[in-house]
């Protein structure tokens, strides 16, 4: 749940997706759910060459699962305030 | 299932919003289908109308049309929404028939080192 939150917070800011298979997506963040399912809006293909069948895709939900990371901009993580959840959570847990 | 709030359908990560549109689907061992959502469910398994499996070879490329298809949500990677305003490929790939796409894959298979122009030349295409 703590990174369902997290990503929650997210919503609205420009992320890059990187998958399992190696494909990376630029997008901002339209929304996230419990399995961290994203749906990326705007989006654009890192590497638009490599991958022509992306072209005219601007919106895409990609499932939670194939993620292998989403990276984010350097400001858009208030590191106390994950620490803190963090500690909170595996207290409680 | 119950019906979605309208807040669910535009602020969720629901599928509900790409209902009755042509999406792009990839799946997990690399195909790409194209097929207009008729239905979904949390695990993102989707019937998809009117599939086609859109190979590509290079700069050559093939919709090979599948019918109606239901892709169990495992092998999901991605479903991208096309955005119709837009080319779906870039303008220097051409279409082939699917006997063409066919051959060039075997050969890319067996000559992985081969230069692309030089399988073109080879197949005469």
């Amino acid at each position: 749940m703590l990174f369902f939150s997290y990503f929650k917070d997210l919503v609205g800011r420009e992320v890059t997706v990187e998958l399992k298979n190696d494909l990376a997506i630029r997008g901002t963040l339209h929304s996230v759910d419990q399995y961290l399912n994203i749906k990326l809006e705007n989006t654009r293909v890192v590497d638009q060459d490599k991958y022509p069948h992306m072209l005219s895709v601007r919106n895409c939900f990609i499932r939670g699962s194939v993620v292998r990371y989403v990276q984010l901009p350097p400001d858009g993580v208030d590191i106390d305030l994950l620490h803190d959840a963090t500690r909170r959570e595996a207290r409680g847990g | 299932m119950s019906w979605a709030s309208l807040e669910d359908i535009f602020l969720s990560t629901s599928l509900a919003s790409y209902l009755d549109k042509k999406l792009l689907v990839l799946l997990r061992d690399g195909r790409k289908l194209l097929g207009i959502l008729r239905s979904f469910d949390q695990f993102a398994n989707a019937v998809l109308e009117g599939a086609c499996e859109r190979v590509i070879v290079g700069d050559l490329y093939c919709d090979i049309p599948l019918g109606l298809y239901v892709i169990r949500g495992e092998n999901v990677v991605l479903i991208g929404e096309l955005d119709l305003e837009r080319e779906e490929l870039p303008p220097h790939m051409t279409r082939v028939s699917a006997a063409d796409i066919r051959r060039v894959s075997c050969t890319v298979r067996r000559f992985p080192f081969f230069g692309k122009i030089a399988i073109l030349e080879k197949l005469s295409i």
